[in-house]
């Protein structure tokens, strides 16, 4: 990266990472917490309204307002709860894990001002269960906060997912976390009014909370001075696919994408051209390698181009990628996620996959291109949360920037990669190889506890 | 009265409503029965929480990572989701098919090693991702299989 890029989230890391106590008040760590506490709730409020911090996670919702949306202790006089979602799972998304490799200690700073703002003094941090080197640092961090009796009167429980994506939906998180089936609610009541255990509880994601304590040491409307308008502030992309220099890069809102792609990223692998790129993680709505030339990485320039930022998380697509796989296997990850629960999602997310596969095979008909479509647009709009959305979304635009391949498939009467895509013979986790299918007689002795 | 109960109670205590504690005691009854859920293990949680086995396998049974089948010693996972299915996964695949003698999803005959492909594990820039008994593997080629395979062996 250039040294103009300002590093918020990683400032002070050096390429490395601080996951010591020491190492991170050497370069000025816990010195917002020190400020935060001597402010009041509405103070931390209003700095991060200053900032228009927005969330992290994919939805891009102003924080300060989310926290203001959380009643005072006289109007609710339940406990207050922070959930902070370290599930991440969305297909491209691997920030939040390097953010809690290289500075648990800011993350965990941050929680900590975060729970003041809010009046509340438990805080749950719901990290995905496949993240086992990241739980370690975050234990091992927490315990020397602990030690150097920094955490106040705050009880901070780092509790572990068990491989759901649908759990990095704030309800579904909410149900798992209380010990049900991760499974999403019906909104409203929203998790501010009525989140966890029933009271009221601020969710948010882990790039967000990080981002808090460098608020709160530059102010608020300095942070807002980096970044575009209604984007403020820098970003961590997760750059991934078919690039020279995959990786995570923190830079500001409003980067362009093709430099993101070309220069950070040392531009395509292999010597091949660009074909596209999904920009926010695999549920936004696909570009054409001309779009990503002229879009800016911020939520205004993506949004007129008909997609999203989402997660930040950029998969580059070369020349070699079949849109026809590449809907199947994207469909693939949301009928296997699907929880179940809303039958637009839980049937159209197989029934998309099917149809998908009939065209890549060749068997396909210009009837089942409409049919296509018209699953998806059945599931729109008709579920708890927007997982099938998400998948139908993806799809319909494969198929609106590349309705020729489709056509192709169809009146050619099978792929015209003929075997050579990147995608070409993948095996997905619902093809039929699911996991628990080892032989039935392995024995092992039971430690049985008596 | 046994340490997996007592260890239970410290997990209940972490939260205020109790019923939180499933999935961590879920998660340390898998650690301590060879990595899945036999009856016996459902029941011990059931007991340590107070619950019924019923209500423990609903939870086990939602989530990918408890396993209430038994699996191999040790779980061989190869990430095949978008980033690293462009980058080479099934070739990844493939090598762990001929180094193990087996398809994906199924498991050796002498109960060591179960191969499975799983949907995104979250290191998409450091593709093709293998997670190994849980610690993952980065940038793994078809090359290097037949290492990480021999070092299950040890």
């Amino acid at each position: 990266m250039s040294s103009t890029t300002p590093e918020i989230v990683f400032a002070g890391t050096d390429g490395g990472a601080l996951t010591e106590l020491d190492e991170y008040e050497k370069v000025g760590g816990l010195q917002a917490l020190r400020r935060a506490r001597a402010m009041t709730p509405d103070e931390i409020v209003a700095e991060l309204n200053a900032s228009n911090l927005r969330g992290r996670g994919g939805a891009f919702f102003p924080t300060g307002r989310k926290w203001s949306f959380i009643p005072k202790p006289d109007q609710n006089p339940r406990p207050h709860y922070l959930v902070v979602n370290a599930d991440e799972s969305e297909p491209g998304t691997f920030k939040d894990r390097e953010i809690m490799l290289r500075v648990p200690f800011r993350f965990l700073e941050g929680c900590l001002i975060a729970a003041r703002a809010i009046e509340s003094t438990h805080v749950f941090v719901y990290i995905r269960g496949e993240y086992e080197r990241e739980w370690e640092i975050l234990v091992s961090a927490l315990e020397q906060l602990r030690a150097a009796k920094h955490l106040g009167d705050v009880t901070l429980v780092l509790h572990r997912g068990a491989g759901a994506y649908i759990c990095g939906e704030e309800t579904a998180l909410l149900e798992s976390l209380e010990g049900y089936r991760g499974q999403p609610r019906t909104k409203p009541p929203f998790p501010a009014i009525a989140g966890l255990y029933a009271s009221p509880t601020a969710v948010n994601n882990v790039e967000s909370i990080t981002t808090v304590p460098p608020i709160i040491e530059m102010g608020g409307a300095e942070y807002a001075t980096l970044g575009v308008q209604d984007s403020t502030g820098t970003r961590v992309f997760s750059l991934s696919g078919n690039v020279e220099r995959p990786g995570n890069y923190e830079l500001p809102h409003g980067f362009p994408l093709k430099d993101l792609i070309y220069e950070v990223g040392g531009g395509i692998a292999d010597g091949r051209t660009l074909k596209a790129v999904i920009p926010g993680g695999s549920s936004t709505p696909i570009l054409t390698a001309a779009e990503a030339e002229k879009v800016t990485l911020d939520f205004d320039s993506l949004s007129q181009a008909g997609t999203a930022i989402g997660s930040a998380a950029v998969i580059v697509l070369d020349d070699r990628c079949c849109m026809v796989q590449l809907g199947v296997r994207v469909s693939q990850f949301y009928e296997h996620e699907s929880c179940g629960k809303c039958t637009p999602c839980r049937v159209g997310t197989r029934w998309l996959t099917q149809i998908l596969k009939k065209i890549e095979s060749g068997d396909g008909t210009h009837a089942d291109l409409d049919l296509l479509l018209d699953v998806g647009e059945r599931i729109n709009g008709t579920c708890l949360c927007p997982l099938g959305d998400s998948d139908a979304i993806a799809v319909a635009s494969y198929v609106a920037k590349f309705r020729e391949e489709f056509l192709q498939h169809v009146e050619e009467a099978g792929c015209p990669f003929h075997g050579t895509s990147s995608l070409d013979g993948i095996v997905a986790p619902t093809d039929g190889h699911e996991a628990h299918v080892g032989p039935a007689e392995i024995r092992r002795p039971l430690e049985v506890v008596a | 009265m046994s340490t997996f109960y007592d260890e239970v109670q410290e997990l209940r205590s972490r939260y205020p409503d109790e019923r939180s504690a499933v999935m961590p005691a879920l998660q340390l009854a898998q650690e301590r029965h060879g990595g899945w859920l036999p009856e016996a293990a459902l029941r011990e949680v059931a007991d340590a929480l107070d619950v019924t086995p019923a209500y423990c396998v609903s939870i086990a049974s939602f989530y990918d990572m408890l396993h209430v089948e038994p699996i191999g010693r040790h779980v061989v996972e190869v990430c095949t989701n978008v980033s690293c299915a462009v980058s080479g996964a099934q070739g990844v695949v493939e090598a762990f098919e001929r180094e193990l003698g087996m398809h994906v999803g199924e498991t050796t005959e002498d109960g060591a090693v179960t191969l499975r492909t799983v949907e995104c594990l979250g290191g998409c820039g450091w593709a093709t991702v293998v997670a190994v008994d849980n610690r993952h593997r980065l940038h793994v080629r078809p090359g290097d299989v037949a290492g990480i395979v021999k070092e299950l062996g040890e």
